[in-house]
């Protein structure tokens, strides 16, 4: 069972106070975009072995939803931050590259 | 028949005492705790200041608990919640801001006794030692199966809130977590 | 035969004689006795039967290892089956009884399969009982079921009298075993100032040592232990307990601690188990070693036992397990056996050591001293007796088995070497190497389990770790605890001094069969797994036919599985396996070691959620009026409503059709307080609900209703309900009463992961009303005779709201309907929620107002036509579906699930359609019935055209009335269809509009 670290309220809890979202930094397509545009922003997912960026709501808490990046193999996780970001902070993606060097997710690397 | 305000009433004398609070004001304010306006309008109504984060601050009966980053909840005068929500209300008008009258919505428990530590970690997630956890902390988190928060009022003193339709659940989890046979000794 | 020796027994107290029951026979023992321990007093070496062949079998251990003495304990309420005798503490008026034996221990049918072991072979079962098919239920399963198997399950009418509960625990450095090295890390860490906790499985501190001898500090390690213990006990910053297991390791550093508070006590008052939920920085496995079992032909007749569990029956319990002890070993530890009995006054036949021309070490020098026979070289060819030992047949550990001399004794100690516990330290992932020299697995320090930080958080130390001399184990645990402490961010200043001494020993030789060319007759009766009864041919078995991988071998076998996991069998087995492979032990590797280390009950698990607390159940603040006037209740989500309120004499289905009638006819009263309320307000509101709902909510007037659908990005149908406009920037959206945290969520999701721009707050304000349908031709009347605003057509319209007061009561009446009758529904805080329900009651008496529960309010929306959230809907269902297309703004250029009902099969024209169903005959369509259409599809099943969604007796209409999904649907209106039953036959409906009753609406706008 992971802990993980609120951003927005500092808690550092245990899996039974979050609630998992899936992948992180999607971006939506609505009316106007095509079908694959479309059937890519519902349905495809990244399934990495290793880095991986995620959505979380602190929901037994202060109800904020946030990002963490966690490794899928060791369950390491690097960092978390607010959800207001379309992009991971510099400085976590710079401890990512340390400890894994050669990740890459998406366009992230 | 229950005219009581609040659906719980008994009370427990286990390891700790457990009792359920009479019926008080309670107002959820939404809005930028960063405002200088509405960290003046707060002190104005409750006559608290915005706690720091994850602090719960009482002034005898009137307090401001920190909830989230815009969330406070005002606990004020039993029957006092519309009137305040709507000052609030008022004295924000033109801003960004939500001030609701939430006073029936929750119950609070009140722990008292030396080993309250130990009666709240075995339905709650969290660190209880003294260190980890001081007077005036405020944790919002689980009882069990259900969404509550707690603060510490001193040693012997800790106030469990949560809403208003599980107060019975509550109630019977804080009694069997209370039970004067399972007294566990930790801190 | 077993039996208490005159003198000794360190744990127990023999003045104090405790009486227990084993299969109804009154036994004594002493205080301080395991069960395990008392038995061997009363000379009861037989103790249950094995699981496959029903073999006799005896006590072979003394901890938690133990693989035969499992036993059924207690009776009625607290009966529980598979209790390891070893582990259990005797107390008086404890009952046991044997398993897996018909009809009783002394005589086995089962044990029939004995002789035909041979035909009983690794994956008999999977071989044997797939054909011919349809005898699996009726005759292979019963049989099996009749003679495999464990204990019996208690009895499913009666409730576990005890109660459970948990502890969430946070420390820095966790240390599980209270042996010395456990003890001796607690003392090295606790000394820095962090937090330290130190559980122990048993009641007992010390772990082996005081069992096994040497020195610590110079003196008995007794001594060191008692001191020791008690200095961590005054600690402020160590939590130490007994009785208490480290179950499992798992991500994140949780470890979960299995406490036994009243097990050995069950009179005691308070929680029988308590289930520590741990988090720890840091985790010390200092859970010792277990020793092996040697493969020798009748290795599993009662009274062949582990030395190391001799030794502790005589020195802790003054329990001799033989007069005659033969000892076997391929190490120098069992020699410690030998010396413990012989100064005891027992007698020694033979010292068996399959080890050729080794010099003597300290101990075995010691035997000699003592007189011990010691033949060297040899082995055991096969051991003698049936229901107990009788004696053994010694030949040559390098031959086949040639006998070279018959020894009479009645006990067998054997010592196959020892396995470090890696169990906990295996757990979350964890790696071994394998150390040639002592032939065992131990912990691969350099891959460690890691934590959140990707560091390592679990290390192992002594036994735990590969190490046995004490200064060696002394060593490890302080450099282990030190190396944590490190972890947390403490440092230790003064380092506990502690120096121990044992005696050296000579090496040890591995040794998995014995003799090395054991003959197939004799390797069939060696068993590796007690437990599991597998043989060393089942495992040669398996690797012939092609299992070569240990995971696979495992399963096909069963070796190591069950409560066993690997404890006793599983370096054996896997040395077996790797010799038929021909492979290095390391090569094949390791099965898994899964949590729990040993069963833990399931009450501990479920802690204090059983009974009342099994869930939390949500009440209104009407909830105790339902209750006393017979609510039959029904659960949504967590909360319960009435079904209906039954009166005395009535059925379910009477007092349903009272219901509707009376609210149809006069007034009905619901209690509606669980339905979801949100309140959603800001500059960016109106905006952000036009994406949450596919009507336009910005456009709705102050004082207006209007109902809403709300999809989810899929396109699909999710929730609905009726949408208030309070004032200029707010709004209160009612949800459906499983959906309000649901809804809350959803919005707080798009407004935080989205939209965070927009200047939106929402608060949940389901609890602070408590909410009440008002409902029927008198609902005005009632309102008006409370009196404090005006309710009438004009002022408070269809779809309008209003702040007043009624009867006194502060309220916000709504104009809507769910039920096509005159409706509206009050809020007031909850606290008044039963004051005015009381009042509502007493001034509606005139008009026989009438509580009415969730199925009359079904019924009355079906017979409106209109949907209900999960009956007409199910995860797949677009508004469209359900003809609700009046309800999608065609305005808006977006909102939640627009893109996703313009995808091809959200267009369809064939997708199935929302209709009204009447039978032919009036009866009511079965739940959940399918619409037959013709011909078959490709596997020969009957096509379908339609399913039903909802379906009722209309007591308003007098006959059966359903809604339901059809192809085509709303273009067939007349059409009939037949609809399947559950008994095969169809009934045959006719498609009509789903609104059957009052279709223009008169009762309601009035």
């Amino acid at each position: 069972m992971l802990i993980l670290t609120c951003p927005c309220c500092g808690v550092t809890g245990e899996e039974t106070e979050f609630h998992g979202g899936g992948e992180a930094h999607l971006t939506r397509y609505g009316p106007g975009s095509t079908d694959e545009e479309f059937q890519a922003y519902l349905f495809r997912r990244e399934n990495p072995k290793g880095v991986h960026f995620e959505r979380w709501r602190h929901v037994n808490g202060c109800g904020k939803w946030f990002h963490a990046a966690r490794c899928t193999v060791t369950l390491e996780v690097f960092g978390t931050y607010p959800a207001q970001t379309l992009r991971p902070p510099e400085d976590l993606l710079e401890r990512i590259r340390e400890k894994r060097p050669g990740w890459r997710w998406k366009d992230l690397s | 028949m229950s005219n009581s305000q609040i659906p719980v009433t008994q009370s427990f004398d286990g390891v700790v005492e457990v009792l359920a609070l009479p019926a008080q004001g309670m107002v959820t304010l939404r809005g930028d705790l960063a405002d200088e306006r509405l960290r003046e309008a707060v002190n104005d109504t409750v006559g608290v200041e915005v706690p720091l984060v994850r602090r719960a601050d009482f002034q005898d009966a009137r307090g401001v608990i920190w909830m989230s980053p815009d969330e406070l909840l005002l606990i004020v005068g039993a029957g006092q919640g519309a009137a305040i929500a709507d000052r609030l209300q008022t004295s924000l008008a033109g801003g960004h801001a939500l001030a609701v009258d939430v006073s029936d919505a929750r119950v609070v428990f009140e722990l008292r006794g030396r080993r309250l530590r130990e009666v709240i970690a075995k339905l709650a997630p969290v660190d209880m030692s003294p260190d980890a956890f001081t007077p005036g902390d405020f944790r919002r988190t689980r009882f069990g199966q259900i969404a509550a928060a707690f603060w510490l009022v001193d040693d012997t003193c800790a106030r469990v809130i949560c809403f208003r339709s599980v107060a019975d659940y509550m109630f019977g989890m804080l009694c069997h977590a209370a039970d004067p046979a399972a007294e566990l000794i930790v801190y | 035969m077993s039996t208490r020796i005159a003198t000794g027994g360190r744990l127990t107290d023999r003045t104090k004689q405790v009486d227990f029951a084993f299969n109804g026979k009154r036994l004594k023992g002493i205080q301080g006795d395991t069960l395990a321990s008392a038995l061997l007093a009363n000379d009861q070496m037989l103790v249950g039967r094995s699981f496959k062949y029903h073999r006799p079998r005896g006590i072979v251990a003394s901890g938690s290892e133990e693989p035969n003495a499992l036993m059924n304990l207690g009776r009625g309420a607290r009966f529980e089956p598979n209790q390891r005798a070893t582990t259990t503490e005797l107390f008086d008026g404890l009952e046991a009884h044997s398993q897996n034996h018909w009809p009783s221990l002394e005589f086995d049918i089962g044990a029939v399969n004995g002789p035909m072991a041979r035909f009983l072979p690794a994956g008999f079962y999977y071989k044997t009982f797939i054909h011919p098919r349809p005898f699996w239920k009726h005759i292979y399963e019963p049989f099996i079921r009749q003679s495999a198997g464990l204990g019996k399950a208690p009895d499913a009418e009666t409730k576990d009298a005890d109660t459970y509960e948990h502890y969430y625990h946070f420390t820095d450095v966790l240390i599980l075993g209270g042996g010395v090295a456990g003890l001796q890390a607690a003392q090295v860490a606790a000394a820095s100032g962090v937090r330290v906790t130190l559980l122990e499985q048993s009641a007992h501190w010390g772990g082996r040592a005081p069992v096994d001898g040497g020195t610590i500090n110079e003196q008995d390690p007794d001594v060191w232990v008692a001191n020791t213990i008690a200095a961590l006990q005054q600690m402020p910053n160590v939590t130490v307990r007994t009785r208490c297991m480290g179950a499992g390791v798992y991500d994140h550093g949780y470890v979960l601690g299995y406490e036994r508070l009243t097990d050995h006590a069950p009179e005691a008052k308070g929680p029988r188990h308590r289930l520590w939920r741990i988090r720890a920085s840091q985790v010390i496995c200092a859970t010792g070693a277990i020793e092996r079992p040697l493969s020798f032909a009748g290795n599993d007749i009662p009274g062949v036992m582990l030395a190391s569990a001799v030794r502790d029956y005589a020195t802790n319990y003054a329990v001799a397990a033989g007069d005659r002890t033969v000892v076997v070993t391929n190490n120098d530890d069992a020699y410690r056996t030998a010396l413990t009995l012989h100064a005891a006054g027992l007698s020694i036949p033979a010292i068996i050591d399959v080890r050729a021309g080794i010099a003597d070490s300290p101990l075995i020098a010691q035997a000699r001293a003592a007189g011990i026979r010691i033949e060297q070289g040899r082995a055991i060819a096969k051991v003698k007796g049936g229901k107990r030992v009788t004696g053994v047949v010694i030949c040559a550990q390098a031959g086949s088995g040639g006998s070279l001399d018959d020894i009479d004794c009645d006990a067998v100690a054997m010592s196959g070497g020892w396995s470090p516990v890696v169990h906990l330290w295996s757990h979350c992932g964890g790696k071994l190497h394998w150390d040639t020299a002592q032939a065992m697995f131990r912990p691969d320090a350099e891959r460690a389990p890691t934590g959140a930080e990707g560091t390592p958080f679990v290390a192992c130390a002594g036994a735990a770790d590969g190490y046995f001399a004490l200064q060696e184990i002394l060593n490890d645990a302080t450099e282990t605890a030190l190396k944590s402490v490190t972890q947390c961010g403490g440092s230790v200043s003064e380092q506990p001094q502690t120096q121990g001494h044992s005696l050296p020993e000579a090496p040890l030789a591995p040794v998995w069969l014995m003799p090395q060319g054991a003959t197939h007759d004799r390797r069939a009766k060696a068993w590796l797994d007690f437990q599991n009864d597998v043989k060393v041919t089942d495992v040669q078995l398996a690797a012939r036919e092609g299992y070569e991988s240990v995971e696979h071998t495992k399963r096909y076998t069963t070796l190591g599985m069950a409560t066993d996991q690997g404890k006793l069998s599983n370096i054996n087995g896997l040395a077996i396996l790797s010799d038929a492979l021909g492979a290095d032990i390391p090569a094949v590797g390791t099965t898994t070691f899964r949590p729990p280390y040993t069963p833990i009950s399931m009450g501990s698990i479920a802690g204090e959620a059983r009974g009342d607390l099994f869930q939390p159940i949500r009440k209104t603040p009407m909830h105790d009026w339902h209750e006393a006037h017979g609510a039959h209740w029904e659960p949504v989500g967590h909360w319960r409503r009435p079904y209906c309120y039954q009166k005395a004499g009535e059925s379910v289905d009477e007092a349903v059709h009272r219901e509707v009638m009376a609210t149809r006819n006069s007034l009905g009263l619901l209690d509606a307080s669980t339905l979801g309320k949100i309140v959603v307000k800001g500059p960016d509101a109106g905006r952000f609900l036009d994406m949450m709902y596919t009507n336009m909510m910005s456009t709705l007037k102050v004082g207006r209703c209007r109902y809403g659908l709300m999809c989810s990005e899929n396109g699909f149908l999710s929730d609905d309900g009726v949408v208030a406009r309070i004032d200029d920037d707010t709004w209160l959206c009612h949800t459906t009463t499983g959906g309000a945290d649901r809804i809350h969520a959803h919005m707080e999701e798009w407004l935080q992961t989205e939209w965070w721009d927009w200047k939106v707050y929402t608060a949940n304000v389901t609890e602070q009303y408590a909410q009440i349908g008002v409902v029927g031709p008198k609902a005005r009347a009632v309102l008006e005779k409370l009196g404090g605003m005006d309710v009438g057509a004009n002022a408070l319209s269809f779809m309008g709201w209003a702040d007043g007061t009624l009867g006194g009561f502060p309220v916000r009446a709504y104009r809507i309907s769910f039920s096509g009758e005159l409706s509206y529904e009050i809020a007031v805080p909850a606290h008044q929620g039963r004051a005015l329900w009381d009042r509502l009651l007493e001034a509606g008496a005139e008009f026989n107002a009438t509580p009415y529960g969730t199925e009359a309010l079904h019924i009355m929306r079906a017979e409106k036509g209109f949907i209900m959230i999960g009956d007409e809907t199910d995860g797949t269902i677009i508004p469209q579906d359900l003809g609700l297309d009046w309800a999608i703004s065609k305005k808006k250029e977006d909102y939640l699930g627009k893109r996703a009902q313009q995808r091809s099969h959200m267009t369809d024209p064939a997708r199935w359609k929302l209709v009204g169903l009447e039978t032919l005959d009036g009866s009511v369509l079965p739940d959940g019935s399918y619409a037959i259409g013709s011909g078959s599809n490709a596997n020969g099943q009957a096509v379908v055209q339609g399913r039903v969604t909802s379906t009722y007796h209309s007591p308003t209409l007098g006959r059966g009335i359903a809604m339901g999904l059809l192809l085509n649907g709303p273009d067939r209106l007349g059409d009939v269809v037949p609809l399947n039953k559950t008994d095969g036959s169809t009934v045959e409906a006719k498609v009509v509009s789903p609104v059957f009753f009052d279709p223009d609406g008169e009762k309601q706008n009035v």
